[in-house]
C-alpha cells in the first residue's frame, strides 16, 4: 500500500448525497480478476452514455477535473455493498482522498486498506471546500495527514480528526499485511518451533 | 484450573503472536485456493512484489466455474469470464509454485472434497480457504475458517490470519439415529433448532454417540453446514475412524512421522472439565428425514410435516416466511410430501462423496426418474472413477440421471448448470437462498437418499417409504 503523507491536488466537487458503491463501480465490473484497471469504469453509468461516449457534464469528464485526486462529496458517501472494488476503482483513477460529512462504515474501512484517506468534516467546512472545489483549475487543495490539516486555495486551514492507529498505518503505508510483516520474527520463530513439534505439517 | 476444549487446544498450538487486546496472528497450516476469490489476492502479491510465504502449504483447484460436461478441457466450452478466471488460477499456481490440480487432472474436484481426499487436511491443523464451506474440514478435528479476498492475500503473504478467539459451543447429538436418517438430517435439524445466526461468534464442536457413529464422510457433511448455522467453524474430535481415513492418503504423514502425528492427534479432545459458553443437545432418536421449505437453511421441517403459515412465526420471521413462501410458490397447509419437483441435483461439497452416491444409488436401483431432469455431479474426479468402478454410474444412468464431471455445478450455478425461473429442485447442496441455483429457481435441501426418492416419485418423498 502506498503511504499517505501529504497530498496537493485538484479537488472535484460531487455534492450529491448518498453516492453508493453501485454508482462508484457498477456490478458488471465485479467479474474481473483484477483490483487494478477499474478506474476507467469508475462512476461508469454517471460518466458514459450507453454507446460508450462521455457525458460531458459529469465532473470528472470536465477538462479541469480529469486529473482530480480528491473528491469533496455529499453526505453518506460509499453506502451500499461491501465491494472492495469501490476503493479499488477510486484508487485506480487516481483519487487518494475523499472528504464528506459522513461515510458508510464498510466503505470507510475499505479505504484505509487501500491507501485512501477518507476525511469527515462538519457540514459548514465541507460546504466551504465544496466552494473551493468548484473553482475548476484553481481548485487545488493540500491535505497534510501528519498535522491533520487541509489548506484551501486561499491559504485558510481546516483541521480534521482521525483515529491514531489508522493514521499510523496510512503514514507508513501499512496495510494488514504490512503490519503482520513487522511481526515476521514471531512467525519465523513459530515456524521453527512448530517444525520441531509437528514435522508432518 | 479448568480444562480446555478441542478448539482451545488447536488455537493455543497455532498462536504466532498475541497483542494485548487479544488480537492474534494464527498460523495457518493449509491454505486452499479456488479460482473465484483468489485472482485479486495474487494480483496484490504481484503489485507489492511479494511471494507466497509457504507454497508447499498452499493448494489450488478450480471448481466453481468449471463446466461438468465432457470435453471441458477445451477452454472454448467456458464463457469468457469463467475461462479467464480459471486461466488466471492456472497461471498463478505456476508463477507462485503452489500445488495445483488443473481441470484436466483426474484428482480435480470441489476444493473441500479434494483436500481431505488427498490427505492435505489432517487433525489439529488450521485450514483456511476463500470460501465459507471450509468448515467441512472440521470433521477431522482441524480448525477450518472461510476467509475473504483480502485475507486470502494476507495468508498467501504471511501464512497467518489476524484473528480474535471465538466462544465455545457444544452441540451434542445423543443416542442412535433412526433408519433413513443421515448426517444431512442431523446438520439441517441443528440449524432448524439454533437458527442461521445461532452460531454467530462461536466455534461449534459436534459430539455425542450419533456423531461418533457417523463415518468420516458423514462428519464432513455435518461440519460443512456449521457456517449455515452462523458459526466461525465446526469441529469433531478425531478418533480411530479419523486416523484410519487419513492413513495412506498421498499427503498424510508416513513412518516415524505418522507415529508422532498420531500421538499428538490422540490428545485432541475436549477435557471433561472444559468450559462451554453454550450447549445444545438433541436426541438422535428425535431426528427425522427433513427437507427445507423456504429460502433460508433454517427453514427445516420433517418430511411428514405441512408447509407452515407465516403466523406460526414471530417477529421479523413472519415477513421473511411470507416472502419465502411467495418465492417458493407454496401454500401453507400443503403436505410437504405433495410438493412436485422438476429437477434433482445430487452433488456439492456437502453431499458429493462416494457414500452419498451409494446412498442415492441404493434407492434408484432398477427405478426410473419421474422428473424433467436429474443430475449427479461427483465431488471429485476420483469419486467419479470409484462410482464408475462400483457400478453406481450405471445405476444413475439407467434411472435417467445425467452423469457429470466433478465441480460445484448447480450448487451455485456459476457454470452453465442452472435452474430456470420457477423450476423446483430437490438438492443435496447447502444453500436454498433466492436465486442460488439460478434466477427464480426454487431449492429444497435434503439428503442424497431423499433426493433420490424425490427423483423416482417426482415429489418430495419420505425415503423410508422406499426402503
Ligand atoms: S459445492 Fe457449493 S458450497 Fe461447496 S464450495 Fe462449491 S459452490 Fe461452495
Amino acid at each position: 500500500m502506498d503511504k499517505f503523507t501529504k497530498l496537493t491536488g485538484i479537488a472535484a466537487p460531487m455534492p450529491l448525497v448518498n453516492i453508493d458503491t453501485d454508482m462508484i463501480i457498477p456490478k458488471q465490473f465485479l467479474k474481473t480478476i483484477k483490483r487494478s484497471g477499474l478506474g476507467v469504469n469508475l462512476f461508469d453509468e454517471m460518466r458514459y452514455n450507453t454507446d460508450g461516449s462521455e457525458i460531458a457534464d459529469f465532473v470528472l469528464n470536465q477538462p479541469a477535473y480529469r486529473d482530480a485526486q480528491i473528491i469533496v462529496a455529499g453526505d453518506n458517501f460509499g453506502c451500499g455493498s461491501s465491494r472492495e472494488h469501490a476503493p479499488w476503482a477510486l484508487l485506480d483513477f487516481g483519487i487518494r482522498c475523499v472528504i464528506s460529512t459522513s461515510f458508510a462504515d464498510i466503505f470507510y474501512n475499505n479505504c484505509f486498506k487501500n491507501g485512501i484517506l477518507p476525511i469527515v468534516l462538519p457540514q459548514e467546512e465541507v460546504d466551504k471546500l465544496m466552494d473551493d472545489a468548484e473553482r475548476g483549475a484553481n481548485a487545488v487543495i493540500s491535505v497534510d495527514l501528519e498535522s491533520q490539516t487541509i489548506t484551501g486555495p486561499d491559504g485558510g486551514t481546516i483541521s480534521f480528526e482521525i483515529d491514531p492507529f489508522r493514521k499510523h498505518c496510512l503514514l507508513n503505508g501499512l496495510d494488514d499485511i504490512g503490519l503482520t510483516m513487522e511481526k515476521v520474527g514471531s512467525i519465523d520463530a513459530f515456524e521453527e518451533t512448530a517444525a520441531q513439534a509437528r514435522p508432518w505439517v | 484450573m479448568t480444562g480446555k476444549t478441542l478448539y482451545d487446544k488447536i488455537w493455543d498450538a497455532h498462536v504466532a503472536h498475541e497483542a494485548e487486546d487479544g488480537t492474534s496472528l494464527l498460523y495457518i497450516d493449509r491454505h486452499l485456493v479456488h479460482e473465484v476469490t483468489s485472482p485479486q489476492a495474487f494480483e496484490g502479491l504481484r503489485m507489492a512484489g511479494r511471494s507466497v510465504r509457504a507454497p508447499e502449504k498452499t493448494i489450488a483447484v478450480p471448481d466453481h466455474n468449471v463446466p461438468t460436461t465432457r470435453g471441458r478441457d477445451n477452454p472454448d466450452q467456458m464463457p469468457e469470464d469463467s475461462r479467464i478466471q480459471v486461466a488466471a488460477l492456472d497461471q498463478n499456481a505456476k508463477d507462485f509454485g503452489i500445488h495445483y490440480y488443473p481441470v484436466s487432472d483426474i484428482r480435480q474436484g470441489i476444493v473441500h472434497i479434494v483436500g481431505p481426499e488427498q490427505g492435505w487436511t489432517l487433525p489439529g491443523m488450521t485450514v483456511v480457504c476463500g470460501d465459507s464451506h471450509t468448515a467441512t474440514h472440521g470433521a477431522f478435528g482441524a480448525l477450518a475458517h472461510g476467509i475473504g479476498t483480502s485475507e486470502v492475500e494476507h495468508v498467501l503473504a504471511t501464512q497467518t490470519l489476524i484473528q480474535k478467539k471465538s466462544k465455545n459451543m457444544k452441540v451434542e447429538i445423543t443416542g442412535k439415529l433412526a433408519p433413513g436418517v443421515t448426517a444431512k438430517d442431523i446438520t439441517l435439524s441443528v440449524i432448524g433448532k439454533t437458527g442461521t445466526a445461532g452460531g454467530t461468534g462461536y466455534v461449534i464442536e459436534y459430539c455425542g454417540e450419533a456423531i461418533r457413529d457417523l463415518s468420516m464422510e458423514g462428519r464432513m457433511t455435518v461440519c460443512n453446514m456449521a457456517i449455515e448455522g452462523g458459526a466461525r467453524a465446526g469441529l469433531i474430535a478425531p478418533d480411530e475412524k479419523t486416523f484410519e481415513y487419513v492413513q495412506g492418503r498421498p499427503h498424510a504423514p508416513k513412518g516415524a512421522q505418522w507415529d508422532a502425528a498420531l500421538a499428538w492427534w490422540k490428545t485432541l479432545y475436549s477435557d471433561d472439565d472444559a468450559h462451554w459458553d453454550e450447549v445444545v443437545t438433541i436426541r438422535g432418536e428425535d431426528i427425522a428425514p427433513v427437507v427445507t421449505w423456504g429460502t433460508s437453511p433454517e427453514d427445516v421441517l420433517p418430511i411428514t410435516a405441512d408447509v407452515p403459515a407465516p403466523d406460526a412465526f414471530e417477529g421479523g420471521k413472519v415477513g421473511a416466511a411470507e416472502r419465502s413462501l411467495d418465492y417458493m410458490g407454496l401454500t401453507p397447509g400443503t403436505k410437504l410430501s405433495d410438493i412436485e419437483v422438476d429437477t434433482v441435483f445430487i452433488g456439492s461439497c456437502t453431499n458429493g462423496r462416494i457414500e452419498d452416491l451409494r446412498a442415492a444409488a441404493e434407492i434408484l436401483k432398477g427405478k426410473k426418474i419421474a422428473v424433467k431432469r436429474a443430475m449427479v455431479v461427483p465431488g471429485s474426479g476420483l469419486v467419479r472413477l470409484q462410482a464408475e468402478e462400483e457400478g453406481l454410474a450405471d445405476i444413475f444412468k439407467e434411472a435417467g440421471f445425467e452423469w457429470r464431471l466433478a465441480g460445484c455445478s448447480m450448487c451455485l450455478a456459476m457454470n452453465p448448470d442452472q435452474l430456470q425461473p420457477g423450476e423446483r429442485c430437490a438438492a443435496t447442496s447447502n444453500r436454498n437462498f433466492e436465486g442460488r441455483q439460478g434466477r427464480g429457481g426454487r431449492t429444497h435441501l435434503m439428503s442424497p437418499a431423499m433426493a433420490a426418492a424425490a427423483a423416482v416419485t417426482g415429489k418430495l418423498t419420505d425415503v423410508r417409504e422406499l426402503m
